[in-house]
């Protein structure tokens, strides 16, 4: 495992995320870890109880996370999102766009190449879920 | 023609210091190939047979004077002399070196271009017809749509790790110069009964090795959902799209396997969901990018006719010149297929004669097609001769627009690490088998496409012929299909039956053409005969 990263002022949450299969089958789950393949959509009904989804990203250019996460975020989930596997310095800032607040990368991640990542784009042309305003927004502000 | 504002140059400029601090990282060995491959590919840059290629963006396949300069900078202090035109109305570089490519980069944002997503498992550029703004028969221009796109697209955060490469094409136009209905997502717009602009969108189309015509996903979407419905329609996509084969990955697949209808059904059913979230932007947005395609300040009353006493010129003019909207103008095609040439190539020399010519006479404007020609979209008539003997002298002149050796053509196996066989050799012998014009315009119009390897880059299923180069037991073999089109009318070629080598597959062009000949009726194309008689009278010609 390489360093964890997290963009949360609360405090981690250490229980162990249970599979969907699980949490779907018990009630008092607070932490859920969504595999490439799993609906996040099977979430919303109960997300008011979880404190931590874990996405996975078996592959790197698996890109269905994304997708997963903004539908959380969407939905109105606020408790930590953590993108977890095959976590690369240059994806970190789509994830942040999308909604994950959190990385459990396998590789260590280069935290000055991440920090310039993170802070490189004043702009972006279109809404996601990390609330920043688009350029047309900015030009019919 | 659409300007940056702060806010575009902003984006564009940092993307060349990301890749600077990228390609830093990579030759520093920070990071792997492997690592390296997705973030270069990002931004159109392959490693081919013989060194990088980089893919540079031509959004809509549009343009000005000063960045056509640019590409012929470009092809002369870092390339060898030359570029090379696509059939995605982009231009590639075939000699770059790694450690010039943010250079490059910086070179084409000065002039506020860049190579961002040419290649890559996300949104390319955006596709359009290259006569727009100037073609009679449009409803109007498609390109502020396209704009609108390239910037919706352009670091989608969700959509840059798809299951494979999505490409859009728009046109306005019931003539589709795009062949919209090959690709990822077409979208037509028109008016609709009660006269309102909207898009019919097809979704699902493309070649490679399993050719589909898109089906129409939906009928008439109205342009204020359009980045909306787009968002839920690539979000099905990236949910549900194979990643188990690369073969099986593009949204064909899964709009094929699904049914037209029940991906209809969930992308709606997405889109009812999407559209709360407030991504569309106001109309105010769209007006301010229409703004700039306005039309340019035409000269009224001015002569609509042309003088045709050199006979040479008058060929040129029937073959590459085109109807415009504006009387007293006309469309000019600039043919890049000369025979013994490379389709699509030109040299640094030319790029920069054509860039002048666009200047002096086309209002600062120029595209690319998706044919691998240059087009000068809005000529003087009185100015054409004048325009038609400059290009003479560049060896630019050929008269041969949608003729038989207007030849699309992949690199092939002269440069792709993809090819299994030579193109471009093919493409050489063709035209010269049909060297004369005579002889050509005779055959009318008939779209000859080659590609070199099932990935298609060349268009083979969409050729009235098409030609696909396979590799049979480590020799060069060529397939022969007929009866394919990209345009409003699209379909797939059928392959004749038995490969050929080079040479044979030249000969059995030439059988198939002779039968056309003697089945054809007046005012028959090649493909309507093939479309009325069938296969079979096509089949016994060539291997009788």
């Amino acid at each position: 495992m390489g360093n964890a990263l997290r963009f949360r002022d609360d405090t981690a949450h250490e229980e162990p995320a249970v599979t969907l299969d699980a949490f779907l089958g018990q009630t008092n789950a607070t932490a859920v870890r969504l595999e490439s393949d799993e609906d996040a959509r099977k979430l919303i009904p109960q997300l008011g109880q979880l404190a931590l989804i874990e996405v996975a990203f078996p592959k790197f250019r698996d890109g269905r996370g994304y997708s997963a996460a903004r539908i959380l975020r969407e939905a109105g989930y606020t408790g930590e999102l953590r993108a977890a596997g095959d976590v690369l310095v240059d994806q970190i800032p789509y994830m942040r766009r999308c909604g994950f607040d959190s990385f459990a990368p396998e590789a260590d991640i280069d935290t000055d190449a991440l920090e310039r990542a993170l802070s490189r784009y004043e702009h972006v042309y279109q809404k996601a879920a990390d609330g920043r305003s688009p350029v047309w927004a900015l030009r019919h502000g | 023609m659409y300007k940056y504002d702060e806010f575009d140059q902003s984006i564009v400029d940092t993307r060349v210091a990301e890749f600077r601090d990228q390609v830093a990282r990579r030759l520093a060995g920070e990071i792997s190939e492997d690592q390296f491959k997705p973030l270069r590919l990002m931004n159109g840059l392959y490693l081919q047979l013989h060194a990088y290629m980089l893919r540079v963006a031509v959004p809509y396949g549009t343009l000005s004077s000063r960045q056509m300069r640019m590409l012929a900078h470009i092809a002369r202090k870092y390339d060898r002399d030359y570029g090379h035109f696509t059939t995605r109305q982009n231009i590639q570089y075939n000699w770059i070196k790694l450690e010039d490519a943010p250079d490059i980069l910086a070179d084409l944002a000065s002039v506020e271009m860049h190579a961002i997503q040419t290649s890559g498992n996300c949104i390319r550029n955006t596709t359009s017809d290259q006569f727009a703004g100037a073609a009679a028969d449009e409803v109007t221009d498609p390109r502020p749509w396209a704009e609108l796109l390239r910037q919706w697209s352009t670091f989608h955060p969700e959509f840059s790790y798809l299951p494979r490469k999505f490409k859009i094409a728009i046109v306005a136009a019931e003539e589709d110069r795009a062949a919209i209905k090959l690709h990822d997502i077409g979208l037509q717009l028109y008016n609709n009964d009660a006269g309102e602009l909207g898009f019919r969108v097809f979704v699902g189309g493309g070649m490679g090795r399993t050719p589909m015509v898109a089906p129409v996903i939906r009928e008439f979407l109205p342009t204020g959902d359009f980045l909306s419905y787009l968002e839920a329609c690539l979000r099905v996509y990236n949910r549900y799209g194979r990643r188990d084969n690369i073969y099986k990955a593009r949204i064909k697949i899964l709009v094929h396997e699904l049914g037209a209808a029940e991906y209809a059904r969930q992308v709606e059913e997405e889109w009812a969901h999407v559209k709360t979230l407030g991504l569309d932007p106001p109309p105010g947005e769209f007006e301010r990018i229409a703004a700039q395609f306005a039309l340019p300040a035409f000269e009224t009353g001015i002569a609509d006719t042309v003088d045709r006493s050199d006979p040479d010129f008058a060929v040129w003019l029937d073959q590459n010149v085109k109807a415009h909207k504006q009387p007293g103008y006309a469309i000019v095609n600039i043919s890049l297929k000369p025979v013994g040439g490379i389709p699509g190539d030109a040299s640094s020399a030319q790029i920069d004669l054509m860039a002048d010519l666009a200047e002096t006479y086309s209002f600062d404007e120029l595209r690319v097609t998706h044919a691998q020609n240059i087009v000068l979209p809005h000529v003087k008539k009185a100015d054409l001769y004048t325009i038609w003997q400059k290009l003479v002298a560049a060896d630019l002149a050929s008269a041969n627009l949608d003729l038989i050796s207007d030849i699309i053509a992949c690199p092939g196996l002269d440069y792709c690490s993809l090819a299994n066989a030579r193109s471009i050799p093919v493409a050489q012998k063709i035209a010269k088998r049909f060297e004369g014009l005579d002889r050509q315009r005779d055959l009318g119009e008939l779209k000859l496409k080659i590609s070199g390897c099932i990935n298609a880059c060349g268009h083979h299923h969409a050729g009235h012929i098409g030609i696909l180069g396979v590799d049979r037991k480590g020799t060069e073999n060529y397939q022969l299909l007929l009866g394919g089109s990209g345009a409003e009318d699209a379909s797939l070629g059928r392959i004749t039956g038995p490969g050929f080598d080079e040479d044979g597959v030249v000969d059995a062009i030439e059988r198939a053409i002779e039968k056309y000949r003697t089945l054809r009726t007046d005012g028959e194309r090649f493909l309507d005969t093939y479309r009325r008689v069938g296969m079979d009278p096509f089949k016994e010609a060539i291997y009788g």
